[in-house]
């Protein structure tokens, strides 16, 4: 088990991307559910026409809890304390891990149920209890099919995006005891999620929830769900554990109020989901009469010292950015090998784990930089300029690549003509053994990595140059009143004062 | 204190605390911009939206008058019987004939699995979005009593319908400085996490049920 947990990716993306993308079941479910998402999204942000107004406050508002954080976590941690509740401070996944075990071990649990952390992904926390013989039960019924089926999560909203219907029929007709056979009917197989779960809750001491935002002044944390799980394990037991990023915190309840406006939109499309729930400390014969907070760091402060990719940490995991993203909806969410998928993990996991991280530094190239995630995004993350960004800082990590050398070749050839087109003639008979077909599918040794994620066009046999010289001579017919005016050539564009070029309005007496 | 102490805390709290000290020197803070709220509407307009909302979400909805609370309640209860009514809940509102499940002394969890429906009143609602803000006062109860139950019953008075969340947020301040925890509920529970089809009712109260009285 790393000490990053869940973040750090296995391989380089492009190799990942390369074994998901052949998957055409995945790539159908993904269409079809992102599409369906944008839609939506759309028409909902449309209702609002302050709507820019509100992601610029969004934005700022994180902005001004970051700039303080020191000071919110402390104000933080006493005001959940003033409200009877315990916090931790874990400096990594390690830390948090044994934080949450040691919590359960005192209760004795051997069974707790779990609501909407993705944070506990991050940390790994399920495979560190079990280790203890603690079995964590997944209550998001999303979150308890990649459980049963030994999955991972895919995408930050709907885990489960990359499976249909059929295989969630065939995962609940193996694994869920005393349902018999199944439809494959969606409402058929959330009555059997509720079955199987209505018992854990009412019965189970402990719960572990994420938090999608705490507020310092008055200690409030809060779960943004659907289902009714949340409400069922931030309520029923004995014990409740919540571990959040240091950088959910938010200063003033009112500060809450953006969020519950820019957030609902932007992750599932709707006005304001089902349940929200907000609780302080403990409440006096309501709810868990005993509260944990744990805040993690686990490479969060590494973002924070880095003025430029600071504003990542504004992210409020709304997971817009992922249903518009070209590269998802083909790549899927494994390809980026890390629970924080999509663009926003393709700048959060490389940052977090450090771009030291040989295969998370390949995450910022998995884009086509169109700009669609910064349109959607509700806290005005700049997710392309990042990752142009950290692109850069990938290339000054690996010094003077067998790339770094091409390219200086490619300059070297490209600066006269006489030498380009020798090297060109030298290629076209250089590529005959590489050619198959009308491709380059694989190009050797240090340019290998040019054909990895595309096959390339071979050189025609007659370039523009050779074109150009042999073609035939031209016919002189053009009438004289164009002649003259092809004489006076173009206008360039003229420098005015200022110092701004602009192309001069054409002449009268010219035309 | 149940659990036993964690000797690193104190030890990763100052690390942590050196950590971000050390990362945000010079970080300048800007002041925020306006909050930018939607064009006010009338107080009719606003309970058509409200209403509109609500019944997006597949909830149901019953606007009434004062006199007629009694009979909308057990229009909107239906069959249920067995149904948990909060201690500061007025009876005068209740059908006759209940079998009315009070939390005193606290129910248990299988009670209030065998209930069929509750009863509550509400902090305040918002038209703009469609959802109802519980701050488990006498008339709402602890939050169990509205979660486990199959139907949910609000009341909602029409001078607790506000436009705005942001106006909603700030109605609901003094609760949230006072400690008590609130619940926001839009519709029924739902999830869309089987190839998006929305599925209405899965762990939470499957049914919901809002009647405005003015």
């Amino acid at each position: 088990m790393s000490d990053h947990g869940g973040l750090h990716p296995a391989q380089p993306f492009p190799e990942a991307a390369r074994e998901q993308v052949v998957r055409a079941q995945l790539r159908a479910n993904l269409r079809k559910v992102t599409h369906t998402i944008r839609e939506k999204r759309a028409n909902v942000v449309g209702e609002l026409p302050q709507w820019e107004q509100l992601r610029t406050l969004g934005a700022a508002t994180k902005d001004a809890s970051l700039a303080n954080l020191s000071d919110r976590l402390l104000q933080l941690e006493q005001s959940v304390k003033a409200r009877g509740g315990h916090v931790h401070w874990a400096r990594d996944a390690q830390e948090a891990r044994e934080i949450v075990a040691r919590i359960a071990a005192a209760h004795g649990a051997r069974e707790l149920i779990k609501v909407k952390s993705i944070t506990s992904d991050e940390i790994e926390l399920n495979r560190a209890l079990e280790e203890r013989g603690i079995h964590a039960i997944e209550t998001d019924l999303a979150e308890l099919i990649v459980q049963l089926s030994h999955d991972r999560p895919s995408h930050i909203l709907v885990p489960a995006i990359h499976r249909n219907r059929a295989e969630i029929q065939a995962l609940f007709n193996a694994e869920l005891p005393g349902e018999g056979e199944l439809p494959d009917d969606p409402a058929a197989l959330a009555a059997a999620a509720r079955r199987y779960l209505r018992h854990k809750f009412l019965t189970t001491k402990m719960a572990v929830s994420g938090a999608n935002f705490a507020i310092a002044e008055t200690g409030t944390v809060c779960v943004v769900e659907s289902e009714g799980n949340g409400r069922m394990c931030v309520t029923l037991p004995e014990v409740l554990v919540s571990i959040m990023g240091i950088e959910k915190v938010l200063e003033t309840w009112e500060d809450i109020s953006v969020f519950m406006e820019l957030l609902p939109r932007s992750s599932t499309a709707e006005r304001m989901n089902p349940y929200n729930s907000f609780w302080s400390g403990v409440t006096p014969g309501d709810g868990p009469q005993e509260f944990h907070l744990v805040l993690l760091d686990n490479g969060r402060t590494n973002v924070l010292a880095d003025d430029f990719g600071r504003q990542t940490l504004r992210c409020i995991r709304c997971s817009a950015c992922l249903n518009v993203c070209p590269v998802y909806e083909r790549a899927g969410g494994h390809a980026y090998g890390s629970v924080y998928p999509g663009p926003i993990g393709a700048i959060l996991t490389p940052q977090l784990l450090g771009m030291h991280d040989k295969n998370a530094n390949t995450l910022p190239g998995a884009s086509s930089l169109c700009g669609a995630c910064y349109d959607v995004c509700p806290v005005k993350i700049n997710i392309p300029q990042v990752l142009i960004y950290l692109r850069s800082e990938a290339n000054l990590q690996k010094g003077l690549t067998a790339e770094a050398l091409a390219m200086k070749g490619m300059k070297f050839v490209m600066s006269e003509g006489w030498r380009f087109e020798g090297a060109l003639e030298l290629a076209r008979v250089g590529q005959g053994p590489l050619v198959h077909g009308d491709a380059i599918t694989s190009l050797p040794g240090p340019l290998a990595g040019w054909t990895q994620v595309r096959d390339l066009k071979p050189f025609p046999k007659e370039g523009f140059r050779d074109w150009w010289r042999n073609r035939p001579a031209p016919v002189d017919a053009a009438p004289p009143a164009i002649v003259q005016k092809a004489e006076e050539g173009p206008v360039p564009p003229q420098k005015k004062e200022g110092g701004q070029f602009d192309a001069e309005p054409p002449r009268e007496d010219t035309l | 204190m149940t659990a036993e102490p964690f000797p690193s805390t104190a030890e990763a709290k100052l690390e942590l605390l050196t950590r971000i000290n050390r990362a945000i020197a010079g970080a300048e803070q800007q002041p925020l911009p306006p909050y930018p709220v939607s064009a006010p509407l009338s107080r009719e307009a606003v309970l058509h939206q409200f209403e509109d909302r609500i019944l997006d979400y597949k909830a149901a909805f019953t606007r009434v008058l004062a006199g007629e609370i009694v009979g909308a309640v057990a229009a909107a209860l239906g069959g249920a019987r067995r149904v948990i009514v909060p201690p500061g809940l007025a009876a005068a509102w209740l059908p006759a004939g209940l079998d009315m499940l009070r939390d005193d002394p606290p129910l248990s969890h299988a009670d209030l699995d065998r209930a069929e429906a509750v009863v509550t009143g509400c902090a305040v609602a918002v038209s703009e979005t469609g959802t109802i803000i519980l701050d488990h006062g006498p008339d709402q109860g602890r939050r169990a009593l509205s979660l486990i139950p199959d139907l949910h019953v609000c009341l909602v008075r029409g001078d607790q319908v506000v436009q705005t969340v942001r106006q909603a947020v700030d109605t609901v301040a003094a609760s949230v400085r006072a400690g008590r925890p609130l619940t926001w509920l839009s519709g029924g529970s739902a999830t869309s996490d089987i190839e998006l089809v929305r599925v209405e009712g899965v762990h939470g109260p499957r049914h919901l049920h809002v009647i405005v009285v003015e």
